[in-house]
């Protein structure tokens, strides 16, 4: 029997159409749009303006406080201007205009192909370096790394889990990764172990990517510390709580860290940008992006500087087909529907779909019938159906008290729903207007 | 290019479940029923059948229609399987005009006027049945002596169903192992070889409609087992206590409406609870209370007045019974 979570969950057709095709690095464009904000916590503030030249790896925003992160060129060439875009969540934000000129990397980053599988930096300055070098989860979150590193008191970390799971469908990024750079994913591992001092690795990847489960318990054979573990394949087992239930059987309680039960959890994606800023210096300022469609001539796999806008990487994969209705930013299950495709490719972008009109237009909806499939496929245990009627109802206190911000959005009630009734859509409603309830009551 | 783009929230994609497919699913669950039901009882049950189908579908459409002013709705296949567990509620024998007002009663009355499929808080097939006894006392438990595909309709032989042999066997004194000997064997009424209700007689059909179910996963095990479990269970007791006055569980799982009723009524998704620990408690409370209404009661069968009951339940049933929240109790280890 495979390890999996317990409770709910659903089985979306694969889709891994990329799966098969190689990672290639996407040509740089000839300007990029860099947003400053590319990270869970207070915006990064530029630290360059209008004429500027910078150079690949040079930070252009510094991040302010703990919880935020730096940003750095991912090309050379002059600061063209500082002003407001709409970026690929749909949110206005501060962003930096680059011209690009020849690709100029700054001095101190390690351009070379060979591997460093080991480290002398101590926990502080490896954390050090994470901080630096910009890194966040890459997995679609882009919470800080650094801060997910640095120890809490009174919490003691037993376990660093390593998502290979990548279940959403389509995306393949973090699928070729593992293929591609399995011995630095390895490298980073150990790097990250030594900076939360933990003596134990899990690596959980869904069974649908044997490949990849073979090549990295072929790396990992050399470290009994490290483990790589099958799972089996069910959406969401890349959230969070729902890997650390199927690989250790512990619950992280509602409102509380995985920390809290002993566990430290970070992607893939993030492990290799992780190995880079330690070994090679060199900040995040590009990452493996799939971009993939039934009707896409030639979908595949892509390194990315980041603000390289979205028409270019559609250019690289055949080009927008004439049927497209919908371009949705990340998996097709939690992803979010860009407006226009000049919108810049950031850190948290792990894939890009293009769907035909037919596939992008919702069904019908009809009454519920109270099948209680929702509740049944609710891996956190709550009751769509009801607390889509309490957002419909402005029964905002009793929606609090169903646990309503518990919810974590990871759609199963909607696309299991007979009825094609948006559940979730209402349930997100109910969710933003009870945490700012919540908010309130807080000041007061 | 000058297309606009879809933007809507995620999920962007949808399962393959619709309500038609869903009711579609259980049509195809209750035919192996139906066809022993046309092999014992013949004309009748395709005339019972047709009737009651078409009735239901008929004033759904009116309401609909002329009523409400509404979109037409009748092609989402609720109305067609009210219809089906009507027809399969009733004698294969019963008048016209009675199904005609009995579908009226299901439709325009349990369903329509509550808002319409997802809002009735009884069963509609139930509501239908049960107005159905009580204004027809005598036409609804007149029924029909199986004989195979040549009996008639209105001229059918008719005779007591197990269930009412027994009751009324007992009320006159008689010793049970005697009437044991009146009604058919175990094996009969497993294959449906015995009077009763049209839909409700053949267990080997309704079985192989529970797996279709399980199998397509229209419903979980949860209804029809904590439902056949309860009756299995208490009916023991009884049994063990008195096996003189109370009869075997296997007779009581395999007489009358418990399995139509555990598997197709029990489970209709609108009138049942949400939460499985929630179903048990309802299936349970069905049990009890059939066996309570066969034995002490003054009906002979008591599944439909059983079901009605804890239907009443449900609404109270999804306010108090919450499923388990992910990370409620921390299990280490």
């Amino acid at each position: 029997m495979l390890k999996t979570f317990p409770a709910g969950g659903v089985h979306p057709p694969e889709n891994k159409i990329t799966a098969g095709t190689p990672i290639k690095y996407l040509p740089v464009p000839e300007n990029v749009i860099i947003p400053v904000t590319q990270h869970i916590g207070a915006p990064a503030s530029p630290t360059v303006s209008k004429g500027d030249s910078v150079r690949a790896g040079q930070i252009i925003a510094a991040g302010k406080g703990f919880v935020s992160a730096n940003v750095h060129s991912s090309v050379s060439g002059k600061v063209n201007k500082i002003d407001h875009i709409i970026d690929s969540t749909g949110f206005k934000q501060t962003a930096v205009f680059i011209d690009v000129e020849g690709d100029e990397w700054v001095e101190s980053i390690d351009r070379s192909s060979s591997i460093l599988k080991e480290t002398d930096l101590s926990p502080e300055d490896i954390i050090k370096k994470c901080l630096d070098s910009g890194i966040v989860g890459l997995g679609g979150a882009t919470f800080p790394s650094h801060v997910k590193l640095t120890p809490v008191s009174g919490k003691h970390c037993e376990v660093l889990i390593i998502n290979g799971v990548e279940c959403e469908p389509f995306l393949t990024s973090d699928h070729r990764l593992m293929l591609e750079k399995g011995e630095e994913i390895i490298a980073g591992i150990r790097i990250m172990m030594k900076a939360l001092q933990v003596k134990k690795a899990m690596i959980g990847i869904e069974n649908n990517k044997p490949d990849a489960i073979a090549n990295l318990t072929k790396l990992a054979s050399a470290y009994c510390e490290i483990s790589v573990h099958p799972l089996k394949v069910k959406y969401p087992q890349g959230a969070e709580k729902q890997l650390i239930r199927a690989l250790i059987k512990r619950e992280v309680p509602s409102g509380r860290l995985p920390l809290d039960v002993g566990a430290v959890v970070h992607n893939v994606g993030t492990v290799f940008a992780v190995y880079e800023a330690v070994q090679k210096n060199k900040p995040l300022f590009e990452r493996v992006v799939t971009i993939t469609g039934k009707y896409l001539s030639n979908p595949g796999n892509y390194f990315v500087r980041t603000g390289t806008p979205l028409r270019h990487l559609i250019a690289a994969a055949g080009g927008q087909p004439e049927n497209t209705g919908k371009i949705v930013n990340g998996g097709p299950m939690m992803g979010k529907a860009i407006v226009n495709t000049d919108v810049p490719v950031v850190k948290g972008m792990s894939g890009v779909i293009l769907f035909d009109e037919k596939e992008s237009v919702r069904k019908t909806i009809e009454p519920c019938i109270r099948c209680a499939k929702c509740v049944s496929v609710c891996p956190l245990g709550l009751e769509p159906y009801l607390l889509m009627t309490l957002s419909e109802r402005n029964l905002f206190e009793k929606a609090e008290r169903e646990r309503i911000t518990d919810c974590m959005e990871c759609g199963c009630c909607s696309f299991t729903c007979p009825a094609n009734r948006p559940l979730l859509d209402y349930i997100r409603l109910g969710k933003s207007t009870v945490m700012k309830m919540i908010r309130e009551r807080n000041i007061k | 290019m000058s297309n606009l783009l879809n933007v809507s929230q995620s999920p962007h994609i949808h399962g393959k479940e619709s309500t038609q497919k869903l009711m579609l699913n259980v049509v195809i669950a209750l035919m192996p029923a139906l066809f022993t039901s046309v092999f014992y009882f013949g004309l009748g049950a395709i005339i019972v059948t047709l009737t009651s189908v078409a009735s239901c579908l008929l004033f759904e459409y009116l309401i609909q229609k002329f009523v409400l002013k509404k979109p037409i709705s009748i092609t989402d296949g609720s109305a067609l399987v009210t219809g089906l567990l009507l027809a399969f509620n009733l004698p294969s024998n019963i008048p016209v005009f009675i199904i005609v007002i009995g579908s009226f009663v299901s439709i325009g009355i349990a369903k329509m006027t509550f808002g319409g499929l997802g809002n009735n808080p009884f069963n509609p097939a139930l509501v239908g049945r049960v107005f159905m006894l009580i204004s027809f006392p005598v036409q609804m438990t007149s029924w029909p002596v199986p004989k195979g595909l040549g009996t008639g309709y209105a001229d059918a032989v008719t005779g007591a169903t197990p269930l009412a042999i027994i009751k009324e066997g007992l009320k006159n004194g008689e010793s049970l192992s005697k009437l044991m000997g009146e009604i058919p064997s175990p094996a009969q009424m497993l294959m449906g070889d015995m009077g009763g209700s049209m839909g409700e007689v053949a267990a080997i059909a309704l079985i192989i409609g529970f797996i279709y179910l399980l199998a397509t996963r229209v419903i979980t095990w949860h209804i029809p087992v904590s439902v056949t479990g309860s009756i299995a269970i208490f009916t023991t007791i009884l049994w063990l206590a008195n096996p003189e006055k109370n009869a075997d569980p296997m007779f009581h799982l395999l007489a009358g409406g418990v399995l139509l009723g555990a598997i197709f009524m029990a489970t209709d998704y609108v009138t049942s609870p949400m939460v499985p620990k929630a179903m048990i408690i309802y299936g349970c409370g069905i049990g009890i209370i059939t066996v309570v209404i066969r034995v002490w009661g003054a009906y002979p069968e008591g599944v439909s007045f059983a079901i009605l009951i804890m239907n009443s339940f449900v609404p109270l049933m999804n306010a108090y019974i919450k499923p388990k929240r992910f990370g409620e109790e921390v299990t280490n280890g």
